[in-house]
């Protein structure tokens, strides 16, 4: 039984709109080991944030979470997120135990609060810190996610620095109150790309320094392979593959992961076209009877039009939910290009 | 800061003249006459002009009057009936306008704020509902109707205020004309603070904040209300010059002796006051500028990106 610190159990949400309701998130299971990454890949409107908005209590008002279970281990107990009233989630689990990063650090301080002010309110709030040794951790803090003059930026106002350095403040801020999970929405998607390189590194660097667990969400691949220790590829309010980092990528078996990897720009490739996976995402107003990304499949069987396929165990750590791995199904390959590819990173990644 | 304000209050200035070099003009070439025309022979009309200066070419006149102002003076009316001079006047009426408009412009903007926050905590709830309804009464409305409801139910039926303000017993007679003039405006208070309030909570800062466990008063204090406040501002300094001038109606249902109802005077007696409107325009004129200028201070008191770039530029 491995030690996971964070939960989610048949997760199942809907939206209420004015069109009608919308099922965001239908029956997810994750697992968050204790100090290792989990990635969380998907399209836009796959449920990935919803999943973590449901974990950390920001889910919109219009939303109704059916059933499911977010289990969070601490201290030899657990805790069902689900069943804490708004107010306990934000006095005892919030900041404390769970925090998060954004996805746009432009976005995500407050304009008219000083950073200096914006880190520290965590403390106070939840640590009971004297206002000096508050003012030190900050600075300590502020120089630990790499920012210079570091005393003197606390007085900065957000507007005054670059977009880099916010979503480094915005991690300063997260981990002010120790927590025991980051969940990182898409931290580097509205960041340059060198910036992005160097906040995974520092992501990193902070989750070895203080054993956090951190939970990636992203549809950037790239990302996923420098950071992540499992990956849950999440399609249409499901996860529809999971495995260790190397399951999915040199293992894949859904054919929707066969997609994204396809889809990933290959700078050894002698394609002329980048590959994308036809179609979009269903619209989950009107649920699909069976496999939701049947119709966009290139191997999809009769039967995916009828049942919605269980999951799979490939190994103890990989299973992918998809009718090809019955053994009654007929053998299928993934593409071979997409076979060729992962064979040369195979060899790369020997060499190395 | 100072060389800030210093160049703003230069701006205004400059503003001030164009708008009274404008007025003036537009004035003088507009239809109309100072004097009743139908009541007085040409040669007695043409006399008076000569008298009042009205014959030399106009930017002589406006060369006079601009000397006049410089004295500290609005002159005397130019209408036939009312050649009394116009700084006297024009004070009396400006103290029992401001007195109402003052009081006017703290209950709007109290009460509004009130309601507005009031309504965005309790969204989608009956509270937001009723204030809704409350807004959309206060703007859909129009105020005379409601100050002439205040008279009949208030002064006739229950005779505890009197019909018709009186300085002398300011306390009880202002409380209609205040509370009738202060509707609108709080309606606009309320309806855009519940929607600022709204939109900030919505955004990702406030959800970062919550997720670093802020909630209730703790999380609207710190991070909802100033950022909410700042475009509310916007809309409270042009109301509240309305509320100090723009009481026409008002002040003719209820009597007071103010700068409304010298202006519709001066432009609906017999024949046009040249000099009155003049004088009051440019009061009115004064006041939004000062507004306008007291907004943008005010501005850089709660923003920081203003303050700051203030200070650089």
């Amino acid at each position: 039984m491995t030690d996971n610190i964070l939960s989610v159990r048949g997760l199942d949400i809907t939206f209420r709109t004015n069109a009608g309701d919308i099922h965001a998130i239908r029956g997810v299971d994750i697992d968050l080991p204790r100090g290792k990454t989990v990635a969380i890949v998907g399209e836009s409107g796959s449920g990935k944030s919803v999943t973590m908005k449901a974990v950390t209590g920001l889910l919109d008002d219009n939303s109704r979470v059916n059933g499911g279970q977010i289990i969070y281990r601490v201290d030899g107990k657990e805790i069902d997120l689900l069943t804490l009233s708004q107010r306990e989630l934000r006095r005892r689990i919030n900041g404390k135990h769970i925090s998060m990063v954004f996805q746009d650090p432009m976005t995500s301080l407050d304009p008219t609060m000083t950073i200096g002010a914006q880190i520290m309110e965590g403390m106070f709030l939840h640590q009971n810190l004297s206002k000096k040794t508050a003012l030190q951790k900050a600075t300590e803090l502020l120089q630990l996610v790499g920012i210079n003059e570091a005393e003197k930026r606390l007085k900065n106002y957000p507007h005054q620095l670059s977009g880099g350095m916010r979503q480094r403040v915005v991690i300063a801020m997260a981990l002010a109150t120790e927590p025991q999970v980051l969940i990182c929405d898409e931290p580097t998607t509205a960041l340059d790309v060198t910036i992005q390189a160097r906040i995974l590194d520092l992501i990193q660097i902070v989750q070895e320094k203080m054993g956090l667990s951190v939970v990636y969400i992203t549809h950037d691949l790239g990302v996923v392979a420098k950071v992540a220790d499992f990956v849950s590829i999440m399609y249409a309010g499901k996860i529809v593959e999971r495995g260790t980092v190397e399951d999915i990528f040199y293992d894949p078996r859904h054919p929707y992961t066969w997609g994204l990897l396809s889809a990933m720009p290959d700078l050894n490739t002698t394609e002329a076209r980048l590959y994308s996976i036809p179609g979009s995402p269903p619209n989950l107003l009107h649920e699909p009877p069976g496999d939701a990304f049947a119709a966009r499949n290139e191997f999809a069987l009769a039967i995916d039009e009828k049942a919605a396929p269980p999951f799979f165990q490939i190994s103890a750590t990989h299973a992918a939910a998809t009718w090809l791995l019955h053994p009654d199904a007929p053998k299928v390959e993934m593409p071979s290009a997409l076979r060729a590819r992962i064979e040369r990173l195979k060899e790369e990644s020997g060499h190395e | 800061m100072t060389k800030y304000l210093a160049k703003r209050l230069l701006l205004s200035l400059l503003t001030l003249f164009i708008i009274t070099f404008t007025l003036f003009v537009l004035i003088r070439i507009m239809p109309g006459d100072p004097f009743p025309v139908e009541r007085m022979s040409a040669e007695m009309i043409a006399l008076k002009r000569l008298e009042l200066g009205l014959d030399k070419p106009i930017l002589v006149q406006f060369a006079d009057y601009m000397g006049m102002l410089a004295s500290g003076d609005f002159g005397n009316g130019t209408s036939l009936y009312n050649g009394a001079p116009i700084t006297p006047i024009l004070l009396t009426c400006l103290e029992n306008s401001f007195k109402i408009g003052v009081l006017a412009i703290f209950c709007g903007t109290t009460v509004g704020l009130f309601l507005g926050i009031v309504a965005a905590l309790n969204r989608g709830k009956f509270l937001d509902g009723l204030c809704t309804v409350f807004s959309i009464f206060g703007v859909c409305v129009p105020s005379y109707v409601f100050m002439i409801f205040l008279q009949y139910f208030f002064a006739y039926q229950i005779p505890f205020f009197p019909y018709f303000f009186d300085p002398g017993d300011f306390l009880l007679s202002a409380v209609m004309p205040s509370l009738s003039l202060s509707l609108l405006s709080m309606s606009t208070v309320s309806r855009f603070t519940r929607n600022e309030m709204i939109e900030v909570m919505a955004s990702d800062y406030v959800k970062l904040a919550e997720s670093k466990g802020l909630y209730g008063f703790r999380l609207i204090r710190a991070h909802v209300l100033r950022n909410a406040l700042i475009p509310v501002v916007t809309v409270i300094a042009p109301l509240v010059v309305d509320l100090l001038t723009g009481a026409m109606v008002m002040e003719k249902i209820y009597g007071v002796n103010g700068v409304g109802k010298l202006m519709v005077d001066a432009i609906a007696g017999d024949g046009i006051d040249y000099n009155y409107v003049l004088a009051l325009s440019m009061v009115f004129s004064a006041l939004y500028i000062g507004a306008m200028l007291a907004l943008d201070i005010l501005y850089g008191i709660i923003d920081p990106r203003i303050r700051l770039s203030a200070k650089e530029g």
